[in-house]
């Protein structure tokens, strides 16, 4: 009976071992792009957190396109071998900043990159803010990100203007009566509801036009009861993330919505597409970048280059995950160390960068000024409509 | 709201309930009979739903033969499980069964994001499921009607199964006590493993419905629902399984309509989705069909 007994028990250790290791599973394997850069003491890490999987694995694996093409083109910086490190921070404001601890205190990052999402980047920023290690966004557009953080910066705009470009939009349009359905657990999404709700009362004078404002929640799937109560609008805005957005205007259309989608820059993902399918098409959401309206020097090479890559036209997350990483290495070029404080206000002295998506000046929030797009979903492909100047 | 609205509702709240009821079914039988939460249900759910996808987009099946074939696949996952993460512990503690449990969720999930990649998928519905019907003012997709009749069947089927068949009523039997059942000469480890497929091919078969209902698959998917169908087990006192359907439908109903009525309240509903459930275990502990059961000696 004994031997029995103790296989017995050897199993459920086993499998106790497999569930710590499977529960940090993502974090402890941090898929690292070092490809032959050697392990030296000489070596600058630079880290990135970014959501590989959940809910937003889109937008980060997005951005990673770019990080890694980037990372390619740019190895090196003051003669020396810079070593990547992405951890997976699982689109969870708790995992955030456990991955932002891991890659400070165990990977000894002197400069971080990310995160998309804004909840993830606010709870990131907390930990790196008390280390003392520079942070450079890439596409966290909620203005909390960098707002109080001596050592949080992004190469985006931020939400105030991004909400003002949709209800200029609509304004424009001539829509009258609009509907407002938010992710009430995601900080990104709330604040674009609040700042559409204001321009749109700057532009018309009143909230009239504004017949309904409802919410949902992180993992909700079915938005039937609260589409029940908007269908007559002749908009939707819904800044949320794709995945939402594509279920919300599948389930809008088959309840018998004729109306426009309006979104924002988190819709950019081609699951919009595959999930929403026909229910998409038409829908219009602010972004950050188009290859078909690149803007300077660099634009060129850039798609030229990602697209012999990934055989695909780079989107505005890869496109901001190059033009961070980039605004990294050239902050530690211009500091002349890897020391994080130096970085740090090299970072913040940035001016006139031309980055792939713009020219980029660090203001003193630490955001940069940057335009706008207007894209549209036709045919099943983001369509450029328009430019927006902040 | 309008009449035509609130049958819309009433539609949406009953398909939704049917869904949470096939799942919670699944927690509610392995319970009755080795009182363990099998927490890695919800993940049973995600896999069914991902091996219907596959069957489909990467072996080009055709949807009947797809979603029957994810079903058995499914359940002879769930069989496995059972037979490496659950009987070897079967003698131990409950709280190791429990852990053990866990780590199978845990487990599933992080396969899931290896292996079917963490972003996620479009599941195709088949075509018959994409027409509009028109009620009034309101419309509903056929696929609606189509998740509460298939539910329904296998409500009954289920039904059939437990209380007119052999192996039904050997089930019954070890829910009120494995070694005396084991003792009338029943094989207990082949009842508890039927009992394990059954409520996998159901957790699959609802992971399918999901799927069809909201078209979009990814390796967290059975998370919520296997959190919500937990708690419509709770709901209709766990280990009963007329409860377990009652407490379903119940949820599902009152979450949609939470929404309706209060859409200030939207973004709360899982909130006040708990309060009733608070509500109900304290002034009913055992569930609405729950019996009071004598601690067993």
């Amino acid at each position: 009976m004994l031997p029995k007994k103790i296989t017995l028990n050897l199993f459920s250790i086993i499998l106790l071992i497999a569930l710590m290791l499977s529960a940090c599973a993502p974090a402890a394997t941090p898929a690292v792009n070092s490809g032959d850069v050697p392990e030296t003491g000489d070596t600058i890490v630079i880290g990135v957190y970014e959501p590989m999987t959940g809910s937003q694995a889109a937008g980060g694996q997005q951005t990673m396109q770019g990080v890694n093409l980037a990372y390619e083109q740019k190895g090196t910086v003051l003669g020396r071998p810079i070593k990547m490190v992405l951890v997976d921070n699982r689109s969870d404001k708790a995992e955030s900043a456990t991955a932002m601890t891991r890659l400070i205190e165990y990977e000894k990052a002197v400069a971080i990159v990310g995160s998309y999402g804004s909840s993830n980047s606010m709870a990131g920023g907390e930990v790196s803010e008390a280390a003392g290690i520079p942070v450079m966004g890439c596409s966290p557009t909620n203005p909390l990100v960098t707002e109080g953080k001596q050592f949080y910066f992004r190469a985006c705009f931020i939400d105030p203007f991004q909400g003002r470009v949709m209800a200029k939009y609509a304004f424009e349009k001539d829509i009258k009566k609009i509907a407002i359905i938010k992710n009430i657990s995601q900080d990104y999404s709330v604040g674009l509801a609040a700042f559409f709700r204001t321009s749109w009362k700057e532009l018309t004078g009143s909230e009239d036009g504004i017949v309904a404002d409802v919410n949902y929640q992180d993992g909700d799937q079915d938005f039937t009861a609260q589409l029940g109560a908007i269908k007559d609008a002749e908009a939707i805005y819904a800044p949320g993330y794709f995945g939402d957005a594509a279920l919300l205007m599948k389930q809008a259309r088959e309840m018998g919505f004729k109306g426009l989608f309006m979104g924002s820059d988190a819709w950019e993902a081609p699951e919009l597409i595959s999930i929403g399918g026909s229910a998409a098409e038409g829908a219009v959401f602010s972004s950050h970048y188009s290859a078909e309206a690149a803007t300077t020097a660099a634009s060129k090479p850039f798609v030229d280059a990602f697209t012999a890559k990934y055989n695909e036209t780079p989107s505005a997350m890869a496109a901001l995950g190059y033009d961070a990483y980039m605004l990294v290495v050239d902050a530690i070029e211009r500091a002349n160390s890897a020391d994080p404080k130096a970085i740090r206000d090299a970072m913040a002295a940035t001016k006139d960068y031309q980055g792939v998506t713009g020219s980029i000046t660090i203001n003193e929030t630490g955001d940069a000024v940057k335009d706008a797009v207007v894209l549209e979903v036709k045919d099943g492909m983001f369509k450029y409509l328009s430019t927006v100047k902040p | 709201m309008t009449f035509d609205q609130f049958i819309q509702n009433l539609a949406n709240g009953i398909s939704l309930g049917s869904l949470y009821a096939l799942i919670a079914i699944g927690y509610t039988m392995v319970y009755g009979i080795l009182r363990l939460i099998n927490f890695a249900h919800g993940d049973i759910v995600m896999l069914g739903a991902y091996v219907a996808f596959y069957g489909v987009v990467m072996f080009m099946l055709p949807w009947w033969v797809a979603f029957p074939l994810a079903i058995i696949l499914t359940a002879g996952i769930g069989v496995i499980i059972e037979r490496a993460a659950y009987r070897p512990l079967r003698s131990f503690p409950r709280i190791n069964l429990f852990t053990s449990a866990v780590a199978v969720s845990f487990l599933l999930e992080n396969l899931g994001n290896v292996i079917f990649g963490g972003r996620p998928k479009a599941f195709e519905r088949p075509a018959f499921m994409d027409i509009a019907l028109q009620i009034g003012e309101a419309s509903v997709l056929s696929y609606t009607p189509i998740i509460i009749v298939t539910a329904a069947i296998l409500f009954a089927i289920l039904i059939y199964i437990v209380n007119r068949t052999k192996v039904g009523m050997a089930m019954r039997a070890l829910s009120k006590d494995i070694e005396t059942t084991g003792l009338m000469g029943i094989n207990t480890d082949r009842i508890i493993m039927f009992s394990f497929m059954l409520g996998s091919a159901l957790a699959a078969a609802g992971g399918i419905l999901w799927a069809i209902k909201f078209p979009q698959i990814n390796p967290l998917m059975g998370v919520m629902p296997g959190l919500k169908a937990f708690i419509a087990a709770v709901l209709g006192g766990i280990g009963n399984i007329t409860g377990a359907m009652l407490g379903g439908f119940l949820l599902g109903v009152v979450e949609i309509m939470i929404v309706a009525f209060f859409p200030d309240l939207s973004g709360y509903r899982d909130a006040f989705a708990y309060v009733i459930l608070i509500l109900l275990l304290l002034f009913r502990p055992t569930g609405i069909m729950g019996e009071v059961q004598a601690e067993k000696v």
